[in-house]
């Protein structure tokens, strides 16, 4: 696409680099048949070719108005568009540019400005998020139905987390808002992981893995998060952690992209790199290592019928299409199939909070094909997806390790 | 031209009245997303954008627009690579993309009734549970609109065996300028008088808006598979594509792609392309079992005796697919090699081809553009991907003057200027070249049948013999051929 940028941004790396990933676009359209957004409301705008095409006026120097910011803000970041598109655009970088201009030209103001920095305070500092969880989950009766359905249902126990000891050992992102959401997940992933001889290890001081302010406008913020982050993980990685895990692919895409987004600040530049390349979902560890967990499901085999919603952080992210479910299959799961497993789900973070009418649309939409062939559990690998879910349905919506600890727990 | 304010203001109000001000767009930044379709190289921001969310606001735009006498583009998905829909500065563009639901799927009949903005995979998606899918397919076909497969009358990869557009819809319901439902076909393969709906399929939006759709489903095949053959000589390629024909097999599908094209798509899709052949040959067949089994080992035997110097066949429907999913990706995969791609749509007798490649290979020199080839073999409409660079001063106009080349060279052996992108406003002065005035005056007087002032589509897919008389003289200084006398079939 001819692409001609304006002073302000042409010579900076953010304006080289956009101008690279719109050149290649080509207009064809593709983007949005995968586009949730588009799919739903029909209007070029709401869909990564019209979007693109916004930011591109942007960054040619026409001036940004709410309008454009809204169509902006009502992009899931899902990246489904990446998945589809055959020319290599990479969207998903191109709208952090184009988020980033337009929130200067267009400053929040009011109660969105107030919503979005309570969001970004709140949800990366357990020590403020944990205590109104609880103050929220015990008022759950008195708020109005919209909160309700924000608030989680209390969650699962977890089981006891492992010993440890061995000689392999891996770091584990623990995540902000996770551990007091779904306690279960990451003992569950210990255990498991502590079965086939690898300990995790946790570092405590790390935080929040950046997503949460990256998302909220407040770009800075994040890459003083994950700063901090390499600064505690890195002894780690020396001492020979032989990964970084995650269990929610959500902060995984983000800490992938650690190298790219401080390759600017020549004191993290090369540390970011290493701490991107070691990142890795829990889902490939278990790849790397299913033959010895098959020998030990044997002789409990999974039971009963499972759908898998695969996180778009996970597929579209961290373009890992499909390895989750062939995995669970290979370990013995009835892994019914689901419509538009492409979708997303409507979670995308904050964007439940911030963009309540799409988000319950395509929540409802994906309950729907979720449940259609009467599964008993919905198994996925992203806590914002859990939750989201898990707000619209009774049934159990779990971190799919959970249901893989559950078998070995009765293994002895 | 600047936008007429007031105009433009007017048109708004009387839109709002009957639709809701966020389905009206009229400011810069709002309009602007909407100024081209799939061929971004024309560019033209609309007065107004009207989103209808039904086909009684399509009617109620259509009138109003009728009443103050305001051209209206009609717009599907926008993946045309024809500019069919590129707007009018001072027209509004109808876009359809909110009518997109699939009313009706009657399995025993084997058809479904829907919207014009539903998605063509869409619909073989919604009847894949009875067993059943669409079988036009165009490379599109995840993004692009059943409403637009009817305005251009698309193909497709499967369009050989299986036919186009035309071939697979039983029932139109059309909305006229003035604001009119008329249906047109029927339940039947036939009906009486004059078979209008065949006229509105690939009219481009210049008789009237479509608003609903019946088409016919097809039993999925028991079987397919897909023989890939990789040539060294791309007229080797040519003619086994004849010889196949020859041998009286129909396949389900018959596609080429040269070496540029695999070596675009292969790192997207990693279908397994021989990217060192110079050309490669995709064959379907589909049917039984038995029958497939029988023709593929012919097909194997044919291309190997054409000189393939690799055949291979799908060993699973992943594979096939791999095999198909390289195919349709291919033009915007070439994003990967260019910033720009120019596609061209000529249709020549398969005989010519190995005559045609190497007049564009000549071109790309003369030109000095790069030029991927990607071919529907089977029915002969040939798709040269002309890269260049719009950032370049100049490349544009070079990749232009390119394209029409192909176009009169496409005539000059005996075909035509377009296959199945239709002509919209790309290979408009290419009509002059492959009509005469008595024909021109002919459909003039046809699209005055249906819209007597000339609103729907203004200024597409036939030049007014004005338009064609400045050709013919631009034609005179670069030594062509002069109007009315051009060569033509």
């Amino acid at each position: 696409m001819q692409t001609n940028l304006a002073d302000f941004i042409r010579d900076t790396p953010q304006g080289r680099e956009a101008e690279a990933i719109l050149r290649k676009c080509v207009h064809c359209g593709f983007c949005t048949a995968t586009c949730p957004t588009y799919q739903l409301l029909g209007d070029e705008l709401d869909g990564p070719r019209g979007r693109i095409y916004l930011m591109k006026q942007v960054l040619e120097g026409e001036a940004a108005t709410e309008k454009t910011r809204l169509h902006l803000d009502r992009c899931l970041t899902c990246r489904a568009c990446e998945t589809t598109c055959p020319s290599g655009v990479q969207y998903g970088r191109l709208l952090d540019i184009g988020r980033a201009v337009v929130a200067k030209q267009v400053p929040r103001a009011g109660l969105d400005k107030l919503r979005r920095d309570t969001l970004a305070s709140v949800l990366p500092r357990p020590a403020l998020f944990n205590p109104l969880l609880g103050l929220g989950r015990i008022a759950r009766n008195l708020l109005p139905k919209v909160l309700d359905d924000v608030v989680p249902e209390t969650p699962s126990r977890a089981r006891p987390w492992p010993l440890g000891g061995h000689a392999r050992r891996m770091l584990l992102l623990d995540g902000c808002v996770q551990p007091a959401l779904s306690p279960a997940t990451n003992a569950a992933a210990a255990r498991v992981l502590d079965r086939l001889g690898i300990s995790l290890v946790r570092a405590p001081g790390a935080g929040c893995c950046g997503a949460v302010a990256f998302h909220l406008d407040a770009q800075d913020k994040a890459l003083d998060a994950m700063r901090h982050n390499i600064d505690i993980w890195w002894p780690h990685v020396e001492q020979g952690a032989e990964a970084l895990l995650f269990t929610a692919s959500g902060c995984g895409v983000m800490i992938s992209d650690y190298g790219h987004l401080l390759a600017h600040d020549p004191a993290y530049a090369e540390r970011a790199k290493r701490i991107a390349a070691l990142a890795c979902d829990l889902g490939m560890i278990i790849e790397k290592e299913k033959s010895q967990l098959k020998q030990i499901l044997i002789s409990n085999p999974p039971r009963g019928k499972f759908v898998f919603h695969p996180p778009c952080s996970l597929q579209h992210g961290l373009k890992l299409k499909g390895r989750v479910e062939t995995l669970l299959g290979e370990l013995g799961f009835e892994l019914a199939p689901v419509a538009d497993s492409h979708l997303c789900c409507g979670s995308a973070g904050t964007y439940s909070i911030l963009q309540p009418e799409i988000s319950v649309q395509l929540q409802r939409n994906k309950i729907a094909a979720l449940t259609a062939s009467a599964p008993a559990q919905i198994l996925t690998a992203n806590i914002g997806c859990q939750t989201h879910l898990q707000s619209a349905t009774r049934l159990p919506v779990r971190h799919w390790i959970e249901a893989v600890d559950d078998l070995l727990s009765e293994v002895h | 031209m600047p936008v007429d304010l007031e105009r433009q203001r007017a048109v708004c109000a009387a839109l709002r009245a009957f639709m809701p001000a966020r389905n009206v767009l009229f400011e810069r930044e709002d309009v602007t997303p909407y100024e081209c379709d799939g061929l971004s190289a024309y560019r033209q921001p609309p007065m107004v954008v009207a989103l209808p969310e039904n086909e009684s606001q399509v009617c109620e735009i259509l009138e109003t627009c009728h009443a103050m006498r305001v051209p209206v583009v009609a717009r599907g998905a926008g993946t045309g690579l024809s500019g069919g829909a590129l707007p009018l500065g001072n027209g509004v563009l109808l876009s359809l993309a909110k009518l997109k639901n699939i009313l009706a799927i009657d399995a025993p009949a084997r058809t479904a009734r829907v919207q014009p903005g539903v998605r063509n995979l869409a619909i073989s998606e919604a009847a894949a549970p009875h067993g059943l899918y669409y079988a036009p397919d165009p490379s599109s076909q995840i993004a692009c609109s059943i409403g637009g497969n009817v305005a251009e009358n698309s193909g497709g990869v499967h369009c050989l065996k299986y036919g186009l557009t035309v071939h697979n819809i039983l029932k139109l319901r059309v909305a006229t300028i003035e604001g009119e439902i008329v249906e047109l076909g029927g339940g039947g393969l036939d009906a009486a008088g004059y078979d209008l709906m065949a006229l509105l399929t690939g009219s481009e939006g210049l008789l009237g808006v479509v608003t609903e759709i019946t088409v016919k489903l097809l039993p999925r095949p028991e079987c397919a598979q897909v023989v890939l053959a990789a040539f060294d000589d791309v007229g080797a390629a040519g003619e086994a594509v004849a010889n196949v024909i020859a041998a009286g097999i129909i396949p389900a599908g018959m596609e080429m792609m040269d070496q540029p094209a695999t070596l675009a798509v292969e790192p997207f899709v990693n279908a397994g392309y021989p990217t060192d052949a110079a050309g490669i040959l995709l064959c379907e067949s589909d049917g039984t079992r038995e029958e497939v089994a029988d023709e593929i080992a012919r097909i194997e035997k044919i291309m190997q005796d054409s000189g393939a110097h690799l055949v291979r066949v799908s060993r699973d429907e992943a594979e096939r697919l791999k095999f198909w999913a390289g195919r349709k990706a291919a033009f915007p995969a070439v994003g990967r090699l260019s910033p720009d791609y120019y596609c061209m749509d000529g249709t020549i007798p398969r005989r010519r081809l190995a005559e045609v490649l190497r007049g564009i290979a000549a071109m790309e020199k003369n030109y000095g553009l790069r030029c991927a080839n990607v071919f529907h073999a089977g029915d002969g409409n040939l798709h040269p991907l002309i890269l260049y660079d719009a950032n370049d001063p100049g490349q544009l106009q070079r990749a232009e003057l390119f394209g029409a080349e192909i176009l009169k060279l496409c005539i000059d052996v005996g075909g035509t200027i377009t296959g199945e992108h239709g002509v919209g406003v790309e290979k408009i002065d290419s009509m002059c070249v492959q009509f005469g005035a008595a024909e021109l005056e002919a459909l003039h007087a046809l699209k005055r049948a249906f819209d007597e002032h000339e609103l729907l589509n203004p200024g597409k897919a036939v030049p007014t013999l004005h338009r064609c008389a400045e050709f013919g003289r631009m034609h005179v200084h670069s030594g062509a051929e002069k109007f009315p006398e051009l060569p033509r079939f």
